[in-house]
């Protein structure tokens, strides 16, 4: 196997998890900040 | 750390916080994961495999650091009641699972070019492996004791007891010579790794440290949205 497919297979599973991360990170904030939001709404 | 104490005054800091961190994350490992794939040279004995060393580094030290910021954490909790210390804490058990996670993935990739074998039970490899397992106890533990309501006291002992894995995880290479190479890589200047080789790490180092603290941020203002919400939704319960 060539070592650049070692290389792209680790890149690959790095971009792939802290993309994930950073989304439902992001999705988890945006969802509780607006629900606290509504609520505290008159 | 007490300036902070008040929710409200640290969510001031953590909203534009979040926003110049991700820029700044994103900037850095840009230049960073630009410069290791495709300027710098290969290795003359590794090849082109040494490039894992600019992700795998970092997940190694976000893995031990995150631990490292549960156990200030809990001690924060434990002795001064710091009331966002339980909150820290469960923010960055997440990304400290990744990145722990993806250090054991990036350097088995790494070890079957290098040493000819995906996994051995080496005094690094099996170290990191038992902070994975301690960060989904803790995840675990956390999780059950903030849904019974609890103040987080057994998690926060828990993460200072698992703070005895991070010396052994640091000094295994010296007590355990196998597989895993020794120390390269020094703070305080003296790395036997070439310049040419060395200089986008620290470029991936603190774009994914910023990215770190981007997405503990983010953990921590969820936490604190939905406590705001349980509170809100307790109160008008009462009324």
């Amino acid at each position: 196997m060539s070592q650049w497919t070692f290389v792209i297979a680790a890149y690959l599973i790095v971009l792939v998890a802290t993309t994930g991360l950073l989304l439902l990170s992001w999705r988890a904030m945006r969802r509780a900040e607006t629900a606290a939001e509504i609520v505290r709404r008159p | 750390m007490h300036a902070l104490a008040n929710p409200a005054r640290f969510l001031k800091i953590a909203r534009p916080a979040t926003s110049w961190l991700l820029l700044i994350a994103l900037l850095l490992l840009a230049a960073g994961l630009i410069g290791g794939l495709l300027v710098s040279p290969p290795d003359y004995l590794q090849g082109e495999t040494v490039r894992i060393l600019y992700v795998h580094v970092p997940a190694a030290w976000l893995g031990m650091a995150g631990w490292g910021a549960i156990a200030a954490a809990s001690i924060s909790q434990i002795v001064w009641r710091h009331p966002l210390a339980a909150i820290a804490g469960r923010a960055v058990a997440v990304p400290g699972a990744t990145f722990a996670a993806l250090c054991l993935a990036t350097g088995s990739i790494w070890g079957r070019p290098t040493w000819g074998t995906w996994w051995e039970w080496d005094g690094r490899l099996t170290s990191m492996l038992i902070l994975f397992f301690l960060y989904l106890g803790y995840i675990g533990l956390a999780a059950g004791e903030r849904e019974r309501g609890g103040e987080g006291r057994m998690a926060a002992l828990f993460g200072l007891v698992g703070a005895v894995n991070l010396p052994i995880i640091h000094y295994s290479v010296m007590w355990w010579r196998t597989l895993h190479q020794g120390q390269s890589i020094s703070m305080t200047g003296g790395s036997s790794i070439a310049a040419e080789l060395l200089w986008p790490l620290p470029l991936t180092l603190f774009g994914f440290t910023a990215l770190f603290a981007a997405v503990t941020l983010m953990g921590m203002r969820a936490d604190l949205a939905r406590i705001r919400l349980e509170a809100r939704l307790r109160r008008s319960a009462a009324e």
